[in-house]
Order: structure tokens, then sequence, then C-alpha cells
């Protein structure tokens, strides 16, 4: 790095102030309740605001993260004191109260503290009586510190429609005084795994989203990433499932960049520069796959990380181990007989078993003819196998459908391709 | 060089309902334009005020609370920096990056009192 490169101490960290808000409001949630969460949320705004005010005349803190905490937690205990004194006790009685509470606050404000009061905040928001959809956007909104605007364009909605469903969510975690903790005992395993499905849908949200702009996509996954990181490092939630689900991000994540050409067109795997694919996120990939490898219980996270995997280790396609893949994914249908596992098995298939098989095992998916006529993705794979059995009325007609069915510009550009490769 | 005021209105940013990244944005637009102005040596100081206050006025002066201005007529701040002419401080006060949320600079100079 020469000179020139190196960040100016006046640079701040990447979404530094989403991070920190994230902490900040599950820190304070832990202090006011979460019934509270209007209140937290104003309290950060002063203290960004303070921040803003302050740092934009004089330098940048040494440690801006601290400095941000600092004036949350004077806040805090300004506010504590003021509802301390509305009760009705003598001056000696709130004075210990007050030193007691004083106390609890700066114990919450710890490094280890926070991370548990993040946790919690995650679980709040994870929780299983919330939607998907709920669960995503409350999460974005109170753990990640996206704003309405920027969740709207991440997951491809408007800001009334976000806003509505964080209302709705808060108002039933209110409504129905839903804990804020880390769930334990036997609960602890189911809840996880509700949480695991909204990261690693906030993940997918980034990683295949055919309508949201590049730079919010890679955020999200970013996010997804960092939330899971947050997991493994808790002693209770550092499950196998949760290194694998880890692993599984980094080897998706490595071929980000590699997916796209310079005009937004798709690059599939089988044409990808393989030397694009980042190296650094498949040994993190590697490293947490080996952290998964502990207990006896496989999760899907484990079986998908491990055909993730698989193709990272190949050099090229041609070197792919497609029957290892194939075993995965005999497994992974028995964990999850969904329409969309049995599609990518059948293009395994086609590569180990030859394109006629793959075909009729994808004709013999139950509902075919309507996934046909509504998912784009089925109509994609099963007019490419067509052209490669030399079907050509049979392949047209489905990447035509395929080329109507899809919303993304990318995906129609590919299709346009095949279909002028088979006239 | 003189030294003159670029003295600060417009919104608050309380009222701009800022998200963090984009408070985030804001500052590093900040630390840009400060930051080149203290490298050529120009910067001197400065300060943000606090948004209540009060103004007293009148012959027989009456006191009412602030805020004193609505939206984009806010006092928000003051810097003070250094520059050849006020022609130069006005290029100057170019790079204030609060334009786009309808904020404004007015530079003056400030008179310096010189010993009879």
């Amino acid at each position: 790095m020469s000179d020139a490169d190196k960040p100016s101490p006046q640079q701040l960290v990447d979404h530094l102030f989403r991070h920190e808000a994230g902490k900040m409001i599950a820190v304070l949630t832990r202090i006011f309740g979460i019934h509270n969460l209007e209140l937290v949320e104003d309290t950060v705004q002063e203290t960004f605001l303070k921040a803003l005010q302050v740092w934009k005349y004089k330098a940048l803190p040494d440690n801006p993260s601290a400095w941000l905490m600092q004036v949350a937690r004077n806040r805090t205990i300004d506010l504590i004191r003021r509802q301390q004194k509305q009760t009705n006790i003598s001056d000696e009685l709130s004075m210990r109260l007050q030193s007691d509470a004083e106390l609890a606050i700066e114990q919450l404000f710890l490094d280890t503290e926070i991370a548990d009061s993040q946790l919690r905040m995650i679980f709040t928001c994870c929780h299983p009586a919330l939607s998907p959809e709920d669960q995503v956007a409350l999460t974005l909104k109170t753990v990640s510190g996206f704003g309405v605007q920027e969740i709207a364009r991440a997951l491809v909605s408007n800001e009334a429609a976000i806003q509505k469903r964080i209302y709705r969510a808060k108002e039933y975690i209110r409504e129905h005084q839903i804990q804020f903790e880390i769930p334990s005992g036997l609960a602890l395993s189911d809840r996880l795994e509700t949480v695991y499905t909204v990261l690693y849908l906030l993940f997918n949200e980034g990683y295949n989203s055919m309508k949201a702009d590049e730079l919010i996509r890679h955020d999200l996954c970013a996010e997804a990433m960092r939330l899971c990181k947050l997991l493994t490092e808790h002693k209770v939630c550092a499950q196998p499932s949760c290194f694998a689900l880890l692993a599984l991000m980094c080897f998706q994540a490595s071929r980000f960049d590699s997916r796209l050409g310079e005009d937004n067109t798709i690059i599939l795997l089988q044409q990808q520069d393989r030397g694009k694919w980042d190296r650094e996120l498949i040994a993190l990939g590697y490293q947490f796959l080996s952290q998964s490898s502990t207990g006896s219980y496989l999760s899907v996270y484990h079986i998908e990380s491990a055909i993730a995997a698989e193709h990272c280790l190949a050099p090229d396609f041609e070197s792919t181990n497609w029957n290892t893949l194939l075993r995965l994914y005999d497994l992974l249908l028995i964990r999850k007989p969904i329409p969309i596992v049995q599609l990518n098995r059948a293009v395994i298939l086609a590569q180990t078993a030859g394109v006629a098989t793959a075909i009729d095992t994808i004709l013999d998916i139950p509902g075919i003819l309507e996934l046909l006529d509504r998912h784009y993705i089925y109509a994609a794979v099963l007019g490419e196998l067509y052209r490669r059995a030399g079907n050509a009325a049979e392949s047209r007609r489905l990447l035509e459908k395929a080329y109507t069915l899809t919303p993304s510009l990318a995906e129609k550009r590919l299709l346009q391709e095949k279909l002028a490769a088979i006239a | 060089m003189k030294d003159f005021m670029f003295i600060f209105r417009g919104p608050s940013p309380e009222d701009l309902n800022y998200t963090p990244e984009q408070y985030q944005a804001a500052m590093q637009k900040w630390f840009g334009w400060i930051g080149e102005l203290s490298a050529k040596g120009r910067y001197v100081g400065g300060d943000p005020l606090v948004r209540e206050g009060k103004t007293i006025q009148g012959k027989k002066p009456v006191v009412t609370d602030g805020p004193f201005a609505e939206g984009k007529e806010l006092l928000g701040g003051y810097i003070i920096i250094k520059a050849e002419s006020l022609q130069e401080a006005t290029e100057m006060a170019f790079g204030f990056p609060d334009f786009e949320v309808e904020g404004s600079v007015e530079v003056r100079e400030i008179m310096k009192m010189t010993m009879p």
C-alpha cells in the first residue's frame, strides 16, 4: 500500500454508523425494554446527531465507536435519573437506587454484554410468530441499522410497505410481550433454526435478487455474514450448523463478482473465470466448514456448504466431481424434498447419467407443468437440457417461456443468446 | 491574510431524519471539506450551536424562547477561515456540503481592531 492509498485519519470505517446503531439499539433495549423501542431509537438518533455536529468541526475522536457509546450511556443515565425523580420515594432511597441503576447500566455497556444484547435482539426480530417478511425487515432495521428506504431498495419494495411491516412486527412484539432474551434449553435449537432461516433469506435476497442494484445487494450479503459470524462467536449460539451456514455464505460470496459480466450479463458457473473467485473467502469457508464438523447432527447447511465447497474445489468446470455432488444432492433431497432441489439435482444428473435422464427426472417433479408456467428457472433449465438433447422445438418453446417469465434484464439477455444459438 | 467567518444556516440534521448510512455520508463530506481547508492551513476553528436558545429584544427588552427560525433559516454553526480576499473566501465556501439540503453559507470578514 503506497502512502497515498493509506486511509487518512478522517476516514470513517465502512458502515460504522450502521453497525453502531445496531449495537446501541440492542444495549438500550436491554435497559429500557423492548416495549420502549421508540425511545431507544430516538436516543440513538440523538447520539448520532451530536456526533455529526461535534465531529464535523473538530477532528474525529481516536475511538469513534467508544465516543458514541459514551454519549449514549450518558444520555441513558440522564433519562433514568429523570424517571427516578418522579417516583414517590425519599431522596436517600432514590440516591441508592440511582447508584445501583448506574452500576447496572455501566455493566451493560461492556463489550461482552453488548454482544449478548445484540443476540437477544436477533432472536427477538426473528421470533417464529412473525412472518418471514416481517422478520427480515425488522432485523435489517433494528439489528443492522438500515434505514427504511434502504430496506425498500434492498428488498425491492416501497417505503410504505416496509414501514408497515416494521410497525406490524413491533406491535406484535409489544402486544404479545415477546421476551428480549436468548432462549435456553430445548427452545434454543428451534429458535436458532428460525434465525438461520432469516439470515439465509437475507443472504439470498442479496445474492439472487434480480432487481436490486449491486451495491445494496453486496451490503445485504455482507450483513448476513456479519450477523452469522456474531452468532458463531457466542458460546451458546456457536452450534455446528451455524458454522456450516457461515461456510456456505463464504463459498457463495466468493463467486459474487464473477457472476456478472461488464455489461451486467449473467455468467454461468461453467463460463465463470475461476481466477476471479475470492480465494480468501474460500479459505475462510473451509475453515468454518471444518469447525462445523462436530456433533452428530447433519443440518441442511452442512450439505449445502459441502455442495458449494465441491464447486470451489474444482479447478475448472470439467473436473467437477459430479458423483460426489450427486450424492450430496441425494442427501439434501431427503432433508428438503422440494422442487427447486429436485431441479438442481437434475442438472447434476445431466452430467453423470446423461441429458435424457435429467429431462425425465424434471418431468417427474410433482406439479411440474404449473412450475414451468410460473417460474422462469424451471423453463430455463429444462429448455437448456432440451437444447443439449437436440430437441430444438421444445427447447425454443421453453426458453421463450422463460424469457417472458423473468423480470431480470440480465436473465433475458442470457436467454436471448441461447435462443439465437438454436436458430 | 484576513480572517473570515462562514455562518451556516439550514435545516437541523434532526429534521432531516437521517438513516445511519446517511449520517455517515454527511460526516464524510464534512471531513472532506474541513480536511481540505486544514491541509491548506486555512482552517482556524469552528463550533456548532445548540438548537435551543433565547432572544432578547425591544426597547423594554423582552425574552422569547428559541428556536428563532424555521427550517433553512436556522443558524447551525460557524467556522473561521483564512483567505486573501472576500472573493477567495467566497470561492472556498463552495465546498460547503449542505447546499443540497437547502443549507446556506454567509461569508463575512472579521473586522480587526487596531489600536490607534
